[in-house]
Order: C-alpha cells, then sequence, then structure tokens
C-alpha cells in the first residue's frame, strides 16, 4: 500500500462512496425489484442481475438497489418500482433487460418516466 | 468494495461474537451462495452495536432492519425471505417491552434514538478492520487539517474552547492536560492511550476500539502533534484480545499509508505507537502505575507532584488520555469546537458512553449527551427493571462510584452532579439494581473487589479497606453491632485521607453512599437480624405457607438437603436445621406458597 496524502483522503472517499450511501440509505434514487415467488418465476433475478450491471456500469454512487415481495399483481410481474427523491414511486410491469436498460438510462439517470412500461403512478395507500 | 444491493452489517464485538456471531457469518455465507446472492448481498462483520442484550444483532442495510437474538436455525429462513423474496423476517425483530407489534427499523427503537454519537460514530455503521471504510466516513480528515491547516497552539486551543473532559474518571480538562505537556521541558515526549477498563460491568474503551480503533489512533496522533510527542503507547488490558488484535491491524494499515511512522503527511512530523499489555490489576488505571508497569516495574503508585506531565515514561514529559478521550478528538477537530460545546452541561460538554448492566430490560453500550436523567437512561433507553421489580439504585463510577437512591432518578448527569450525590462519573460503568438488591451486600461486594485489588503500597488503602470489609462481612452474617455504621464512617474518612492514589481514595464510596441513602438496612441488619431484600443468608429463612401448599412435592424432590418434609396433597415444611437456604424451593414452587422472611 503506498503513502497517502491529504488529497489522497478525499480520493479513497469518493471510490467508497457508493458503498457508504448504501449504508446511509440515503440516495437520489431507489429501484425496488420485486422478488416474491411469482416475481422469480417470471424472470426478477435477470432484471436484478442487469441493474447491478448497469449501476456498476455507471460507477452510479447514489442509486439504491433493493428487493421487496410480491406488489400484489402476479400475472403481470417481472416488475421494478422506482423512486426517485422526492417523487412518488412509478411501477413498471412486463420487464424484460431491454426494458429495463431504458427505464435506467431514461428514467432512472435523466429523470423521465417510460410511460410506456410504467403500470401507475404512487403506491398504495397504508393503513 | 463491489457493488452490492444489500450490506448486512453483523456485529462482532465481544457480546454477541460470545454468542455465536461468527458462526451466524459462516451460516449466511452458506446460504447466500445456495441461492446465488454471494455478489449481491454483503455480509459487512462490524463493531459491538450497543444493544449487547439482544445480541446476536444485525443491521439490514439500505433498509435499516434491526434483527435481534439470532440463531444460526433463524439464518435458513432469514435469506430466503428477507434476501431473496424481499419479505423482512417480524418474528425476528425487536418489541419493545411496552408494546406488541415488532419494530422493524433500527432508527425507530428507542434504545438507539435516543443517543447521541460522537466517540461511537461510526459502530456498526463501518467493518473496523478496514481503513478505507473509516476515511470514507470523513475519518483522518482531521488529522491532516490539524496538521496543514492548524498550529499546534491552535489544536490545543481548539480542544480547550470544546471543554472535552476527561472520560477515564476524573474529568480533567483535556486541552488544559495538553498545554501543560506541550510546555513541559523535555526532548522526547510520550503520549499514552489508557485502555485499562477495570471496573466490573464497565466495556465502553473495549467497544470503542472493537468498532472504531481508527478514531482513537487518530485523536492520538492529532495530540502527539499537538504536544510535540513522538512515542505514543495504547496500555491495553490483557483480557481484551479482539481489541488488541483490531488496534494492532490498525496500526499496520495506519502505517501503510504514511497515517504513522516517519514523516506524517510530508509534514516531518514522526510518530510510532506500540501496544503493551496490561498486567491484569485494577491499580493499572492510575496514571502514576500504569507508567510503573509500561516501564516493566511492579504497578505502584508514587507521589505527586511531579506528575505525569512532567516526569512520566522515563522521567520524559507524559500525556495520559482514556480511550474515550482520545476517540473525540478527531470529530472536535472536524467539526469544531463550537459544535461540541452546545451538546451537554454548563460544566460537562459533548457525550458520554456508559455501559448500562444489571437489572435493567435493554443491557448494553450507550452514548448519551451529558446532562441526560439517570431515569432516561434506565427507563427510556434501558427499557425500565424486568419483570416490574422496583426500581432501587443506580451504581455509577464503579468500584470507585457510589449508589444513587430513586428520589434522585431525575438527577442529570454531569461529573458536577454525580459528585454532589456523593457518586463519581468513573469510567462510565452504570449497574442498575432492584428491590431484591441488598445495599449492605452491595457494599460488601464492592470492598471485597478493593480489597484484592489494593496495591498495598499505603497502609491506610491496604489495612483499612481489609478491617471495613470484615465488619461489613460480619453485618451481613448477622453478627452487626452497635457502633458498627459509626466505625465504617470514620475509617472511610482515614482511607481517603491517607491513600495516595485514586483507588484509596474513592474507595470507601460505595460505603459511604449506600450508608448516606440506605442506612435504614444497615439498621435492619444489625438491629433486627434481618435482610429487607432477602439477600444475605444468614439472616433469612425460607418458610412454606400451609394455606397456599398443594403438597405438590416439587419443591421437597428439588431440595438438595432433603430438607423438605410431608405427605402428597398435605401442606409441606422446612426443617430449618437442614436448609441451607439456596432458594431452589422458592424458585420452583408454582403456587407462590415458598416465601423468605
Amino acid at each position: 500500500m503506498p503513502k497517502i496524502k491529504p488529497e489522497d483522503l478525499k480520493k479513497i472517499r469518493e471510490q467508497m462512496s457508493r458503498t457508504m450511501s448504501l449504508r446511509d440509505g440515503d440516495a437520489r434514487a431507489k429501484i425496488t425489484v420485486h422478488m416474491g415467488t411469482c416475481g422469480i418465476a417470471a424472470g426478477a433475478r435477470t432484471i436484478m442481475s442487469t441493474l447491478l450491471a448497469l449501476t456498476e456500469e455507471e460507477q452510479a454512487k447514489d442509486i439504491i438497489l433493493t428487493a421487496s415481495g410480491c406488489a400484489g399483481l402476479c400475472s403481470r410481474e417481472p416488475m421494478i418500482t422506482v423512486e426517485l427523491k422526492g417523487q412518488a414511486p412509478v411501477k413498471y410491469v412486463e420487464l424484460d433487460e431491454e426494458k429495463t436498460k431504458k427505464i435506467f438510462s431514461d428514467h432512472v439517470l435523466s429523470g423521465t418516466v417510460v410511460e410506456e412500461y410504467a403500470l401507475a403512478m404512487g403506491s398504495e395507500r397504508l393503513g | 468494495m463491489e457493488p452490492y444491493r444489500t450490506h448486512v452489517m453483523l456485529c462482532a464485538g465481544t457480546g454477541c461474537v460470545s454468542n455465536g456471531s461468527f458462526r451466524i457469518k459462516e451460516t449466511l455465507e452458506r446460504e447466500l451462495k445456495k441461492h446465488n446472492l454471494q455478489n449481491e448481498v454483503a455480509v459487512v462483520m462490524t463493531g459491538c452495536n450497543g444493544f449487547c442484550a439482544q445480541g446476536p444483532v444485525m443491521v439490514v442495510k439500505p433498509d435499516d432492519i434491526f434483527y435481534q437474538l439470532l440463531t444460526d436455525d433463524d439464518i435458513t429462513h432469514l435469506v430466503e425471505e428477507h434476501f431473496l423474496k424481499g419479505r423482512p423476517v417480524q418474528k425476528l425483530m425487536y418489541t419493545p417491552p411496552a408494546e406488541e407489534l415488532p419494530v422493524p427499523k433500527m432508527s425507530d427503537i428507542g434504545f438507539f434514538n435516543k443517543q447521541r454519537l460522537i466517540a461511537l460514530r461510526n459502530r456498526g455503521m463501518i467493518d473496523p478492520e478496514q481503513i478505507d471504510e473509516y476515511i470514507a466516513r470523513d475519518g483522518y480528515t482531521a488529522l491532516a487539517k490539524a496538521l496543514n491547516e492548524m498550529t499546534p497552539e491552535q489544536v490545543i486551543e481548539e480542544i480547550k474552547l470544546s471543554g472535552l473532559r476527561g472520560r477515564g474518571g476524573a474529568g480533567f480538562p483535556t486541552g488544559r492536560k495538553w498545554e501543560l505537556a506541550r510546555a513541559a521541558k523535555g526532548e522526547t515526549k510520550h503520549i499514552v492511550c489508557n485502555a485499562d477498563e477495570g471496573d466490573p460491568g464497565a466495556f465502553m474503551d473495549r467497544s470503542i476500539i472493537e468498532s472504531d480503533p481508527h478514531s482513537v489512533l487518530e485523536g492520538m496522533i492529532i495530540g502527539a502533534r499537538a504536544i510535540g510527542a513522538s512515542y505514543g503507547h495504547v496500555y491495553i488490558r490483557n483480557e481484551y484480545p479482539l481489541a488488541r488484535e483490531r488496534l494492532i491491524k490498525a496500526i499496520k494499515q495506519a502505517t501503510d499509508y504514511g497515517l504513522l511512522g516517519k514523516d506524517i503527511f510530508g509534514t516531518g512530523f514522526d510518530l510510532d505507537v506500540s501496544i503493551h499489555r496490561g498486567a491484569g490489576a485494577f491499580v493499572c488505571g492510575e496514571e502514576t502505575s500504569l507508567i510503573a508497569s509500561l516501564e516493566g516495574r511492579a504497578p505502584e503508585p508514587r507521589i505527586r507532584p511531579p506528575f505525569p506531565v512532567e516526569s512520566g515514561i522515563w522521567d520524559a514529559p507524559t500525556n495520559i488520555n482514556n480511550v474515550e478521550t482520545w476517540a473525540n478528538v478527531p470529530d472536535i477537530i472536524n467539526r469544531g469546537a463550537k459544535w461540541f460545546s452546545a451538546i451537554g452541561t454548563e460544566t460537562s460538554k459533548g457525550t458520554k458512553v456508559f455501559s448500562v448492566v444489571g437489572k435493567v430490560k435493554n443491557t448494553g453500550l450507550v452514548e448519551v449527551p451529558m446532562g441526560i436523567t439517570l431515569r432516561e437512561i434506565v427507563y427510556d433507553i434501558g427499557g425500565g427493571i424486568p419483570g416490574d421489580k422496583e426500581f432501587k439504585a443506580v451504581q455509577t463510577g464503579g468500584p470507585s462510584g457510589g449508589c444513587i437512591p430513586q428520589s434522585l432518578l431525575d438527577l442529570p448527569i454531569d461529573y458536577e452532579k454525580l459528585a454532589e450525590v456523593g457518586s463519581i462519573m468513573g469510567s462510565g460503568g452504570l449497574i442498575v439494581m432492584d428491590e431484591d438488591t441488598c445495599m449492605v451486600d452491595v457494599a460488601r461486594y464492592f470492598l471485597e473487589f478493593l480489597k484484592d485489588e489494593s496495591c498495598g503500597k499505603c497502609t491506610a488503602c491496604r489495612e483499612g479497606i481489609d478491617v471495613m470489609h470484615g465488619i461489613l462481612v460480619r453485618i451481613c452474617e448477622g453478627n452487626g453491632k452497635e457502633g458498627d455504621i459509626e466505625m465504617l464512617e470514620e475509617l472511610s474518612e482515614a482511607v481517603k485521607d491517607s491513600s495516595l492514589c485514586a483507588l484509596g481514595r474513592t474507595a470507601p464510596n460505595p460505603v459511604i453512599s449506600t450508608i448516606r441513602y440506605f442506612r435504614d438496612e444497615y439498621e435492619a441488619h444489625i438491629n433486627d437480624k434481618s435482610c429487607p431484600a432477602g439477600v444475605c443468608k444468614a439472616l433469612i429463612t425460607y418458610v412454606i405457607n400451609e394455606e397456599k401448599c398443594k403438597g405438590c412435592r416439587l419443591c421437597a424432590k428439588n431440595c438438595p438437603q432433603e430438607a423438605i418434609t410431608g405427605e402428597v396433597k398435605m401442606p409441606h415444611t422446612i426443617e430449618q436445621d437442614k436448609c441451607i437456604k439456596c432458594g431452589v424451593c422458592f424458585d420452583v414452587c408454582k403456587f407462590d406458597a415458598v416465601s423468605v422472611t
């Protein structure tokens, strides 16, 4: 390991920032892949791996990728929910690798909702 | 680190390790691999999370889900449900005593959200064995600032203004100590990190080193630079192998990065830090004994002056601070004295780490702002007393501290307030006692510890504590006599006045404070030959209530002395001359028929 200078501290911080923002739970965008039995059967695993590869490719530091259970619309899996900070969550249905890539670049990175794949805006009311 | 979607922060503090967290790690990794999730879910071993009572614990990030009391068998289900299918597992979550439903998020749990973390700022958030993770959370930026943008005088001034005081017990202002060390004459100077944590039930320092060793190192490097010291020493208890191991790794990593050793950050400043294993005596925590032990001599305190700051290790000026004090330093330099001094009370700034143990539901490690009340610690964070028993007292400051009664529960905690009521801050041990605790027995217990730990140099401490202990034993055995309390009080003064070091000077505190607040219990032991809490065996008798006894024979079967007689379905009796007062009958009776008088 080479000796470091004060300015190197910043570089290390930047390299680590993705790891750390995940732990802080603070991010610009949160993508939830619905991975109930139905989702997994319909191919949610491929969607998850695609998204993991994309975040890695883009060196995206402020995106949280997480899994949750069945969203209740088993016939239209695989599904993901994209939530940008301060905006309503958007649910996408019947996804494949190509659609996922488009959602990632248009919605997650650029902020434009891909309406053709979207099911609805918002989530169910809780309680 | 690879891009994972989830980090599992599994506690690897000593408490959770002894409850099997390394075994859980293996199972976790095996199960993750089974579901091909090993590249999506990372298992990170962190330092102590603080909630030791519920260990082994883990926190799932980014969701912030808190799981507790994990066993190997839970992991298969957990991995499949939470990590594969994204459904957090309710039955492994924490349910607060007063509520019915489990609380999923760590940040919503009362034990955590009442705390304010400065010394423990990185606990559970980083892998303590990775320097990059420490740097990622602003680690070593304070060092860069102190070395490149501040003069040593400015660093000392900042620490002075912050109001930081020694966290090891006495509460001496840290900035003032550094100033004296800087002004002291001597070519070589030393700094020491005192990690000889000896109070029974205290584990603050161990936990800080285990969860964030670099914060202590960074504080030490900043301090050494401010003082002009070129040698650093960590004096750590031999009983802390995990903490020592993490510290050794941290020193190696910091040295590789050039943050320790020669020419730190290219400023020409050198510092070497070495680790010394403690000799296993309570008195080693005292500064002059510590120095003697570190030099290889028997740990006996000596007369001060000269103070260590003028003549310490090998007669060179030496500055000794406690682990927690050092860990506070980087954050003060980073965020400023103003920020730090805004937290706490008039005389005591910042936060204090306490190990909360004894008769309290949530035992563990907590960091709270100075000025918090005992009630908040015991009830809001600690969750109250198990089994709905009555609260009786809190013992603070370890064997040198005192017992604080229920009437003072709303006392705001700071150095001065604790001293006013006859206790001390000490290093932060906090033992909660309930109605089943006999205060005379407590005093006897602490004096037995101190009797063994007195180094024997001063007659008053060596002989005085022994005699006081003898009187307490006599009282507990039912042989107390008129005048014992007064004799204890007189001896307390003598021991306090004629001992060299803090061990002797504070040793009578457990006796003085229990007499002050619980004199009636002493009197009951001496005059009525009874122990109100039902603890002192010589003073209690177990009897069976004839009306309540159903004659089930359960007590008779369990009695090791065969002292219980009676026919089936007829009331039983205890033969007192055979009874050894082990309490088994009391514990096993299902009808509440056995009572202690």
